[in-house]
């Protein structure tokens, strides 16, 4: 390349590559639309539509199914308690790690490893200790609590409160450390003087959390918040692997109508409703969470 | 005096939050290698005491267990190539250039995130059976694919925004053009970063069951196969399995720990 054509081929240069970027982006951009866009159309299609005929017919098969209601309510249920039982033990993971601690690295470390264990697997974990002849079971005997030769049932269909309450614990212990990092990250972004100055004026560790923290931690609580509810809607293997028929959850009926009943029809439209759900509590947290101008004013 | 009983109270409280972590984990491990007659005795064992390899080998000896770990691993394999095969190049597009539509490209592509991404594989499974994919590692592949693709552009693109410009510049002022600079100057400083991106993409595919249960009958992959068998198998199965299941993942963190906040920090921007 001589010196002298130098100029007017950098200048070609940079327009021959400005369609780059759209080149690079639109193998992504078509898998999408293929493989994400397009089966989700073919969702609502499937649900609405039957023999070629619009109909509301698999909905009021799903609607009619005994299990319809109790998977609703379960995985509300569930939802509205693992949530904040979770907020409040990720910020509290991610202040110990985040503030003056002995081998904090460490405790950080053990903190996230729940981070990508698999629903099932952790499923798994826990029937091993919630099991009639478990671990949990076993360790009660040893503090003498209970009698011993009648070992407690903690897996128990017809005591649906407990039964629910372990999956709680499961799902608790597995997904919560996705939380905290998303927090962790957030809190190394506010900067140490904003806490520094809270102390210099005498508030204490409850007021600066309140006044301080947690306010500028609203956009990583915000998509963690976003992130959770969205994941807690397809709860699906921790609660079979734990409780097997004893209970249900929307993303099991699903699969149960897919694979048992093979009506793909009514799996369709358990697949519609927990993505308008999921939509739905997404903008929730998105409204209920926007940081109003006047408040940051005052 | 009252800050030292601060000090010991929080790390009382760390300790307990990190066994909290750690005991379920101790258990598993305790109960995939128990003898056969431990893993059903009880009480059961709470320190290692009947120790063996029999569990995990009953559970490896299964029928069916081996072909879907194979198969597990490939739909891994082909997930990691599609993710990154695709997301790689716009990961960098959204790094490197201010194209017009970029920012409505990074939305569009938080947004999937909105959307439980796994639910779709029951319409999924309708067009796999029109296209003859149905039952194969490949259909599974693609739906995990859909998976960890939005995934895998955000953290290449971090990775990318993390590598200075001027060295690529540089490169190509010396004689690159942008390929060979992409090839010889970028990618080698982004290796790290997109190697913990790929080792991610494949545990988010290992980990996968409702996709995999769905779209397969007799192709299973190990969980969907776990699954499937899960109430009808004897405890050391279980157990066995559990463990199995989970010990990628906590090699994962332990590999990835550095990158996990690049991943995690930057995609919540």
């Amino acid at each position: 390349m001589s010196a002298a054509a130098q100029p007017a081929s950098v200048g070609q240069r940079i327009r021959r590559w400005e369609g780059l970027p759209y080149w690079l982006v639109l193998p992504t951009l078509a898998y999408l639309v293929l493989f994400f866009g397009w089966p989700m159309v073919e969702a609502f299609t499937l649900a609405f539509r039957e023999e070629g005929v619009w109909s509301l017919d698999a909905f009021e098969r799903m609607y009619d199914d005994l299990r319809f209601g109790e998977a609703l309510k379960t995985t509300l249920i569930l939802i509205g308690v693992i949530v904040p039982l979770q907020f409040a033990l990720a910020v509290s993971m991610a202040l110990l790690v985040n503030g003056r601690l002995r081998a904090r690295g460490l405790f950080l470390y053990i903190f996230l490893l729940p981070l990508a264990i698999s629903d099932l697997a952790a499923g798994i974990v826990w029937s091993s200790i919630f099991t009639e002849r478990g671990y949990l079971n076993t360790i009660l005997q040893h503090l003498g609590i209970g009698d011993p030769n009648l070992p407690r049932i903690w897996l128990d269909p017809t005591d649906q409160t407990t039964l629910l309450g372990t999956v709680v614990v499961a799902e608790i212990w597995r997904s919560t450390a996705l939380i905290m990092i998303i927090l962790v990250a957030g809190l190394q972004s506010i900067p140490k003087e904003f806490n520094e100055a809270a102390e210099v004026f005498g508030a204490g560790f409850w007021q600066r959390l309140r006044t301080v923290t947690l306010p500028m931690l609203k956009p990583s609580i915000q998509v963690a918040l976003l992130l959770r509810v969205i994941l807690a809607f397809e709860v699906f293997a921790t609660v079979i692997a734990i409780a097997g028929e004893g209970t249900t959850v929307l993303a099991a009926e699903a699969y149960r109508w897919e694979t048992t009943n093979q009506d793909e029809n009514v799996a369709a439209a358990y697949a519609s409703l927990i993505l308008v759900l999921s939509v739905v509590s997404a903008l929730i947290v998105l409204r209920l969470l926007r940081t109003k101008k006047e408040q940051l004013l005052r | 005096m009252r800050t030292a009983a601060i000090g010991t109270v929080k790390y009382a409280f760390a300790i307990l939050l990190a066994l909290w972590v750690i005991v379920p984990i101790y258990f598993i491990t305790l109960a995939a290698f128990s003898t056969e007659e431990a893993v059903y005795a009880y009480p059961k064992q709470l320190v290692p005491r009947d120790m063996s390899t029999d569990t995990m080998r009953f559970f490896l000896d299964s029928e069916g267990v081996v072909p879907s770990l194979q198969r597990s691993i490939l739909v891994a394999l082909l997930t990691l190539v599609i993710a990154l095969g695709l997301g790689v190049p716009a990961g960098y597009a959204l790094a490197r250039f201010a194209f017009r539509g970029a920012d409505t490209f990074r939305l569009g592509i938080v947004a999937t995130r909105a959307f439980p991404i796994v639910i779709l594989s029951i319409p999924l499974a309708v067009i796999f059976l029109r296209w003859g994919i149905d039952d194969t590692v490949y259909g599974v592949a693609i739906a995990h694919a859909a998976l960890a693709l939005p995934f895998a552009v955000l953290v290449t693109s971090s990775v990318f925004a993390g590598i200075s410009v001027e060295l690529e510049e540089a490169a190509m002022t010396l004689g690159c053009n942008r390929f060979s600079a992409i090839v010889r100057i970028v990618l080698p400083l982004a290796l790290p970063g997109l190697a913990a991106a790929a080792i991610f993409v494949f545990i988010i595919s290992w980990n996968e069951v409702f996709a995999a249960a769905i779209l397969t009958l007799e192709e299973r992959t190990l969980p969907a196969q776990i699954l499937t068998l899960l109430n009808a198998s004897p405890l050391p199965f279980k157990f066995a399995g559990g463990f199995f299941l989970l010990a990628p993942s906590l090699l994962v963190i332990l590999v990835i720990r550095k990158y996990l906040f690049n991943m995690w920090g930057r995609v919540v921007k």
